[in-house]
C-alpha cells in the first residue's frame, strides 16, 4: 500500500476534512490507498470509510487512544506505516492532525509539507502544491526520501461518496512513556445551536467590529435575509458573544460555503485558514487597510450599521 | 523553574516578504522582526517566573543576524538568549529544524519549553510537536490557558470542538496560542537592560549536532517550482458612499449567489 490517509473522527464519525484528502488520494492513487483510524471502538467508524471508496482501512483500537491526544497516535501511525510499508502519510489539517503528522516527522525522519491545497500521486510518487507568503506565491513541494507526509487544508477537497465497503485490518502498537504522559483532564463537549456552519451555502461571520454582542443582531438579520448561518471568529468567541460552535479558524471549524459575508473582521491569519476556501468573500469593514481585503472578492469600506441593514432588506425584497 | 522559550525571527511584514529565485528560499536578507505570535510565549513564560521564580531563556536557530530580534525578548524581561547558528544550517525543513533546535534544547535542559502558535513567513504551526517527539517529552498544543503547579502543567486546549484540559508532568512542551495573553510592551528601562543581558551563538560543534542532519543535507522536503498563484479574478474594493449595499446586492445577483 503506497498511500495511508489519516482518517480523523470525533463522537463516531470520520471528519469531513478527512474524507475529502482521501476522495482526493483515491482520484489520483487509485486502489494503492488505504485509511487509518486511531481511537477505542471505531470498528464501525472504520468500516463507515467503506462507503467513500478506500477498500481497506488499518485500525488501531485500544481504551489508551481514548482521548484525542497525539502523542499515542504517533506511536500509533508508525506501526501502521511499518505494517503497510506506506511511502505517503496524508493528513487533513487540524488541531490534532497537525501534532501527529509533526510528531511523525521526527519520528521517522519523515519530510513534512503542509498548507497543501492540491497533490498528485504519480507511480506513488507524491508532489503538491502550497500557496505561500500570503498566498503570493504557488510552490510546488516535493519530498527527497521516503516515507513522505503532508497536511492538508482543510476544505481543499469534498468527500465523494461512492458506496462500498472497506476490509478494516486491525494493528496492535506498544506505546512509548512518554507518548502517554499527557493525559486528558476533560474533554470539551460542543454545544451546537442553530444551522450548522459546516453545511451552509451561505455564512454570515461577525468579528470584533460588530461592537458588542448585540451586534450580532445585525448578522443574524443579514444570515437570515440570505438563508444562510451565523459564524464568529475566535476573538469575540473567548470574549463569550457568540457560541464555541460557530467559531470559524485556525482552532476553529473550516468552512467553504458558497458566500462568506464577513462583518467587521479584520482578517487575521487565524481566521483565514478556516474560510479561505469560500466561494465567493465579501467583507465589511471600515479598516481601508484591514487585511481581509486583500483575499476579499467584494470589499466595502464602511460602517456596518449602515451596510448591513440595507443589504439584508435588499435581500428580502430580491428573494421574496 | 527554568523555562526555555523557542523563538523565531522572520522577516518584516512591513518591508515585504520575498523567495529568492536562485535558492527557491525565503529571502532573509531584509529587516527581521520577532515572530508576533511567539511574542505571547515569551509574555506567558515572563508571568510563570514572576508567580514561580526562575530562569527564561529565549532560544532560537537562524541566522547570526536573528540575535537583533531576541533581544527584543530580553527587553520584554527574558534573562538571557541562546541562538544555535551556523552556515550549514541555511534551508532546513521542519526535519532538520527540529533536529537542531532539540538539541539546542537538550543543552539547555529546562523544565517548561514554550512555542508561539505559528511562524508568519512559512505559516508552520507543527514545529512544538516534531521537537517533543525528539525530547521524548509530553506536548500540549493550542493553549490558551496554562497553570503551573509543582511538577505539572495544566493546559486548556482549543479544538475544532471546544476546550480539552490536558495535564503533563514536567518537563514538557507547550505551544500556546495568541489568545492566552496580552503582551507587555517592553519599558526604556528593559530595552536599556537588554543590551548587557548575556546573548550566546552555538554552532553545530558545539552542541555536537550532526551537520548532515541539518540544512539542506537534513532537510526531507525540497522546492520544485515557484508560479504566481493563480488568478482570484476581479477584486472589487469600494467605499461606501450610501450605495454600498445596492452595489453588492447587483453583483451577488449576476454572480448568482442570492
Amino acid at each position: 500500500m503506497s498511500t495511508l490517509v489519516f482518517l480523523e473522527h470525533h463522537d463516531g464519525l470520520i471528519q469531513k476534512g478527512s474524507l475529502g484528502v482521501l476522495a482526493r488520494a483515491l482520484a489520483v492513487g487509485g486502489q494503492d490507498v488505504a485509511g487509518v483510524i486511531v481511537g477505542h471502538g471505531v470498528a464501525d467508524a472504520a468500516a463507515s470509510a467503506g462507503a467513500y471508496g478506500v477498500s481497506n482501512v488499518y485500525a488501531v483500537d485500544a481504551p489508551e487512544f481514548e482521548a484525542p491526544l497525539p502523542q499515542p497516535r504517533v506511536d500509533a501511525l508508525e506501526a501502521v506505516v511499518t505494517a503497510s510499508g506506506a511511502t505517503n502519510i496524508l493528513f487533513a489539517a487540524s488541531v490534532l492532525s497537525a501534532d501527529v503528522a509533526a510528531g511523525l516527522s521526527a519520528r521517522l525522519d519523515a519530510g513534512l509539507n503542509w498548507d497543501i491545497t492540491d497533490f498528485e500521486i504519480d507511480g506513488g510518487e507524491l508532489t503538491a502544491r502550497r500557496p505561500a507568503l500570503g498566498d503570493t506565491v504557488l510552490v510546488t513541494v516535493g519530498w527527497t526520501t521516503t516515507p513522505r507526509i503532508a497536511l492538508v487544508r482543510s476544505g481543499a477537497f469534498e468527500p465523494v461518496e461512492t458506496g462500498g465497503s472497506a476490509t478494516v485490518k486491525d494493528v496492535a502498537v506498544t506505546l512509548r512513556e512518554y507518548s502517554t504522559a499527557a493525559q486528558m483532564v476533560e474533554q470539551a463537549q460542543e454545544q451546537a445551536s442553530g444551522p450548522s456552519i459546516e453545511d451552509a451555502d451561505v455564512i454570515v461571520a461577525g468579528g470584533r467590529g460588530l461592537g458588542a454582542p448585540e451586534g450580532f443582531k445585525l448578522a443574524e438579520e443579514l444570515a437570515a435575509a440570505l438563508g444562510g448561518a451565523v459564524a464568529a471568529t475566535r476573538a469575540v468567541v473567548d470574549a463569550g458573544w457568540y457560541p464555541y460552535s460557530t467559531q470559524v479558524g485556525q482552532t476553529g471549524k473550516s468552512v467553504s460555503p458558497k458566500l462568506y459575508i464577513a462583518l467587521g473582521i479584520s482578517g487575521a491569519i487565524q481566521h483565514k485558514v478556516g474560510m479561505q476556501n469560500s466561494g465567493a468573500i465579501v467583507a465589511i469593514n471600515k479598516d481601508p487597510n484591514a487585511p481581509i481585503f486583500d483575499f476579499a472578492d467584494f470589499g466595502i469600506v464602511g460602517d456596518l450599521n449602515a451596510v448591513a441593514p440595507k443589504l439584508a432588506e435588499l435581500a428580502r425584497a430580491r428573494r421574496g | 523553574m527554568k523555562i526555555a522559550v523557542c523563538v523565531k525571527q522572520v522577516p518584516d511584514a512591513t518591508s515585504g516578504r520575498k523567495l529568492d529565485p536562485t535558492t527557491n528560499r525565503l529571502d532573509r536578507s531584509g529587516e527581521g522582526a520577532l515572530n508576533a505570535t511567539d511574542v505571547n510565549a515569551v509574555e506567558e513564560a515572563l508571568r510563570i517566573k514572576e508567580a514561580h521564580g526562575g530562569e527564561v531563556v529565549v532560544v532560537s536557530f537562524g541566522p547570526t543576524k536573528a540575535l537583533d530580534s531576541l533581544r527584543k525578548a530580553l527587553a520584554m524581561g527574558a534573562d538571557r538568549a541562546m541562538l544555535v547558528s551556523d552556515d550549514a544550517a541555511a534551508g532546513s525543513d521542519l526535519v532538520a529544524t527540529s533536529y537542531a533546535l532539540a538539541k539546542g534544547l537538550e543543552r539547555e535542559g529546562a523544565d517548561l519549553i514554550l512555542f508561539g502558535q505559528q511562524s508568519s513567513d512559512s505559516d508552520g504551526a507543527v514545529l512544538w510537536a516534531a521537537v517533543a517527539d525528539r525530547l521524548q517529552r509530553p506536548v500540549i498544543s493550542q493553549v490558551a490557558e496554562l497553570t503551573v503547579e509543582g511538577a505539572s502543567v495544566t493546559g486548556k486546549r482549543q479544538t475544532e470542538f471546544g476546550y480539552d484540559i490536558i495535564s503533563a508532568p514536567l518537563p514538557a512542551v507547550v505551544a500556546v496560542s495568541d489568545a492566552i495573553n496580552e503582551p507587555r510592551y517592553p519599558s526604556l528601562k528593559g530595552i536599556m537592560g537588554a543590551k548587557s543581558k548575556p546573548a550566546e551563538t552555538l554552532s553545530l560543534a558545539d552542541l555536537g549536532a550532526d551537520p548532515a542532519l541539518v540544512g539542506a543535507a537534513g532537510s526531507r522536503t525540497s522546492v520544485l517550482t515557484l508560479a504566481p498563484p493563480p488568478a482570484k479574478g476581479n477584486q472589487i474594493k469600494i467605499e461606501d458612499d450610501g450605495t454600498a449595499a445596492d452595489q453588492l446586492i447587483a453583483w451577488l445577483a449576476e454572480k448568482k449567489l442570492l
